[in-house]
C-alpha cells in the first residue's frame, strides 16, 4: 500500500517540466476518456437497443439496455414498407454520395495541383478567392438554388442533390497543400522535360503521389454527403424515391410513430458510416487534424 | 508528419518522341499547354461555385426584392422592401432569432470548453493512441437524423430516459419534466445533441494545435512552479489561440444555422414548427417554414439575407472577442 503510494509522486517529480504530450497518461487521463467514450457511443448502442427490440423497450423504465432479438422482424418492416421505398432510399444514398466524392476528388486534386505546380498568371489571387469562398455558407443562397433548379427542370430528382455539391473549395485548399509539400517540383518538371503534357503528369504522377490525401477528402466528403439533410429534404421530400436520411424523417413523421421501426431503419443508415469509421478511422482523424473545414 | 514517398520519377522512352515532321504542331500544343490548360484545371472549381454557389447567393437578394410564391406564380411584381419590412415586424421572425441564440449559447460555450478538456486527455503519450482519437468521432460520422431521433426519446416526457435518470436523484418523481413545452428544457435537449455531435471534432482540432506547441515553453513553465492546471491555461489554450478563433467562428456559423436538430426533435418533424408555441424554431427552420410549407419564397429569400447579416456580424464579434480575451496577454 505504501509502495504504491509514493509511486505516483515519484512519477509527476519525473514529469515536471515536461510537454503534456510527452507526458505518460495516467489512470486519471483513461478514465476521463473511457467516459467521454461512453456518452459519445451510447446514443448508438441505444439506437440499436430499441432496433432490436419490441414496443415495448422505448418507454420501459428503468430503460432496457440489453438488446433485443427483435431486429430481423423490425428490418422486415421497414424493408417492407411502401414496397422498396427504404431500400431504394439507401441506393440513392449510394449514389449521391458516390458521385459527389468522385467529383470532388476529381476536380479538387486537379485545381489543387494547378495551384501548388502550375506557374500562371493570377495563380495567387485566384487561390484568395477559393480561400474567401470557404466561409461562405452555401445554405445561404438556399431560395433561389431552388428556383435555380426549378429552371433547369431537375427538383425532385437526384441530379438536384449532387450538383450544388460537385466541388468544394475546402477540397480545393487541401489537396493544395497537400500537393505542396507531397509532390516535389522536380518530378513534375522532369516529366514535363520529357515531353509529358499537363494533364498527363496530373494523371500518372501527381495523382498516385497523393493517394493518402484522396482517402482522406473522400472519406469526409462521403460521410458529409451521406448525413446532408436539409437540402435533400427541400428537394425530394414527397418524391417516392428520395435519399435515406429523407426516407428517415419521413419514417418518423405522423400521429403514431413505431420507434423500433424507425430506429431500425436509422440504424442501417449509419452502419455504412459506422464502417467507413472502422476501416479509414485513422485518415478521418488525420484529415480533420489537418484542419478539416466541413460544413 | 511525412508524407508517403513520392513514386520514381517517370521517364518517357526516347522512342515516344516524334519525328521532326511534327515539329510545328507539338510546339502549339505545348504553348496551349503552358498557357492555357492550368486554366481548364482550376476552371471547374469556378465554373460549378459560380453557379451553384455564387449566383444563388446574389440571386437570393433579388428573390427577396420580388413576390414569388409557389401557390400563386401570377403574382410575382417586384416588391421592393416590403419583405423586409414585414420581417421587421414579425413576431415569429423575433422568436425564432431568440431561440436561436438561445440554443447557439447553451451548445457554443460547452461545445469548446469541454472539447478543450478531451484535447487536453488526449494530448498525452496514451496507450492505444488512436483508438480513443477515432472514438471521439463516433458521434461525427453518425448521421445528425439516426442520432437525434434517438434523442428525441431520450427526452420522453413519459417514460424517457433523461427524466428517468432526473427522478434518481429526486427531481420529477411526481410530475415529470415535458421537456418539449417549455423553451429552457427544449433550448437544453436541442443544445446537447449539438454538443453531443461536434466536442469530439473540436478537440480534434485542439489537439492537432496543443501538439505543435514548442516543447521547451512547458520546461520554462515548471521552472516558475507551474502546475498542470495552471500549463493548460496559461500555456496550452494562448499557444492555440488562432485555432480557437476558427472553432468559435465555425461553431458560430453553424450554430446560427442550426436545423437538423430542431426539426427531428419534434414529435412530427413535418410540421416544422418547432414546438406547439415555437418554443425551440429557429431562423433555418422557419425558412423552410415560410419557403416550402406557406410557399412565400420572397420572403424565405428575405429571411436567409437577414440570417447572412447576423451571421456575418456575431462571427465578427466572436473573433474580435475571441481574440482580445486570448491575446492580451502576450
Amino acid at each position: 500500500m505504501t509502495a504504491t503510494a509514493t509511486r505516483p509522486r515519484k512519477r509527476s517529480l519525473k514529469n515536471i517540466g515536461r510537454a503534456p504530450q510527452d507526458t505518460r497518461g495516467s489512470w486519471h487521463t483513461y478514465l476521463g476518456l473511457a467516459a467521454f467514450l461512453a456518452l459519445s457511443a451510447f446514443p448508438l448502442y441505444w439506437m440499436f437497443v430499441i432496433a432490436t427490440s419490441d414496443d415495448e423497450a422505448v418507454s420501459q423504465i428503468p430503460p432496457s439496455v440489453v438488446p433485443g432479438d427483435q431486429l430481423m422482424e423490425n428490418l422486415h418492416e421497414v424493408f417492407t414498407m411502401q414496397q422498396v421505398y427504404f431500400a431504394a432510399s439507401l441506393i440513392n444514398s449510394f449514389i449521391v454520395s458516390a458521385a459527389v466524392t468522385a467529383s470532388t476528388l476529381f476536380f479538387c486534386s486537379m485545381a489543387g495541383f494547378a495551384f501548388a505546380k502550375l506557374r500562371f498568371p493570377g495563380r495567387d489571387k485566384l487561390m484568395i478567392v477559393v480561400i474567401l469562398t470557404l466561409t461562405i455558407p452555401n445554405q445561404l443562397g438556399i431560395v433561389a438554388l431552388y428556383i435555380l433548379m426549378g429552371k433547369f427542370g431537375w427538383n425532385g430528382t437526384l441530379v438536384s442533390v449532387i450538383v450544388p455539391f460537385l466541388v468544394s473549395a475546402f477540397g480545393v485548399f487541401y489537396m493544395r497543400q497537400f500537393i505542396m509539400q507531397a509532390v516535389p517540383d522536380e518530378l513534375v518538371e522532369s516529366a514535363r522535360m520529357d515531353g509529358a503534357l499537363t494533364m498527363r503528369v496530373y494523371w500518372s504522377i501527381v495523382l498516385p503521389a497523393i493517394r493518402p490525401a484522396l482517402a482522406v477528402l473522400g472519406l469526409l466528403t462521403f460521410v458529409a454527403t451521406w448525413n446532408e439533410f436539409q437540402w435533400p429534404l427541400i428537394q425530394l421530400n414527397g418524391t417516392p424515391f428520395p435519399t435515406s436520411m429523407v426516407a428517415l424523417s419521413d419514417l418518423a413523421s405522423g400521429n403514431y410513430v413505431i420507434y423500433r421501426r424507425v430506429l431500425a431503419g436509422a440504424f442501417v443508415a449509419t452502419v455504412p458510416l459506422l464502417v467507413l469509421l472502422l476501416l479509414g478511422g485513422r485518415q478521418i482523424v488525420r484529415g480533420i487534424m489537418e484542419g478539416a473545414v466541413k460544413s | 508528419m511525412t508524407h508517403s514517398a513520392p513514386p520514381t520519377p517517370a521517364t518517357e522512352p526516347a522512342h515516344h518522341r516524334k519525328p521532326k515532321s511534327g515539329y510545328k504542331s507539338r510546339n502549339w500544343l505545348h504553348r496551349f499547354d503552358n498557357k492555357r490548360v492550368p486554366y481548364l484545371m482550376i476552371s471547374p472549381f469556378f465554373l460549378l461555385f459560380a453557379l451553384f454557389g455564387l449566383f444563388p447567393i446574389v440571386f437570393n437578394g433579388i428573390v427577396a426584392m420580388r413576390n414569388w410564391r409557389l401557390d400563386d406564380p401570377a403574382l410575382d411584381g417586384w416588391a421592393g422592401f416590403a419583405n423586409f419590412e414585414r420581417l421587421l415586424h414579425d413576431e415569429d421572425f423575433w422568436n425564432a432569432l431568440v431561440n436561436t441564440f438561445g440554443i447557439f449559447v447553451l451548445s457554443t460555450v460547452p461545445q469548446l470548453l469541454i472539447a478543450l478538456m478531451v484535447a487536453n486527455l488526449l494530448n498525452r503519450r496514451l496507450r492505444a493512441n488512436s483508438f480513443w482519437r477515432v472514438g471521439v468521432l463516433l458521434p461525427y460520422v453518425t448521421p445528425v437524423v439516426a442520432s437525434t431521433l434517438v434523442f428525441a426519446i431520450i427526452f420522453a416526457r413519459d417514460n424517457g430516459m433523461a427524466n428517468w435518470l432526473l427522478s434518481l436523484v429526486g427531481f420529477g418523481q411526481d410530475a415529470p419534466l415535458d421537456w418539449r413545452a417549455y423553451k429552457w428544457s427544449s433550448w437544453i435537449a436541442i443544445a446537447t445533441m449539438v454538443n453531443w455531435k461536434w466536442i469530439g471534432y473540436n478537440a480534434l482540432l485542439y489537439l492537432s494545435a496543443m501538439q505543435s506547441i514548442p516543447k521547451d515553453v512547458y520546461e520554462a513553465a515548471a521552472v516558475d512552479g507551474a502546475g498542470p492546471w495552471r500549463q493548460l491555461w496559461r500555456i496550452t489554450v494562448p499557444m492555440i489561440q488562432p485555432v480557437l478563433i476558427f472553432t468559435v467562428v465555425l461553431s458560430t456559423i453553424g450554430g446560427l444555422q442550426l436545423f437538423n436538430e430542431p426539426m427531428l426533435f419534434e414529435e412530427n418533424p413535418a410540421a416544422a414548427s418547432g414546438g406547439s408555441d415555437h418554443q425551440w424554431q429557429t431562423i433555418a427552420q422557419l425558412i423552410y417554414k415560410v419557403g416550402w410549407k406557406d410557399l412565400n419564397l420572397g420572403y424565405a429569400a428575405a429571411m436567409s439575407w437577414a440570417l447572412f447579416l447576423i451571421i456575418l456580424i456575431v462571427a465578427a464579434l466572436n473573433a474580435v472577442a475571441t481574440n482580445r480575451l486570448g491575446g492580451g496577454r502576450r
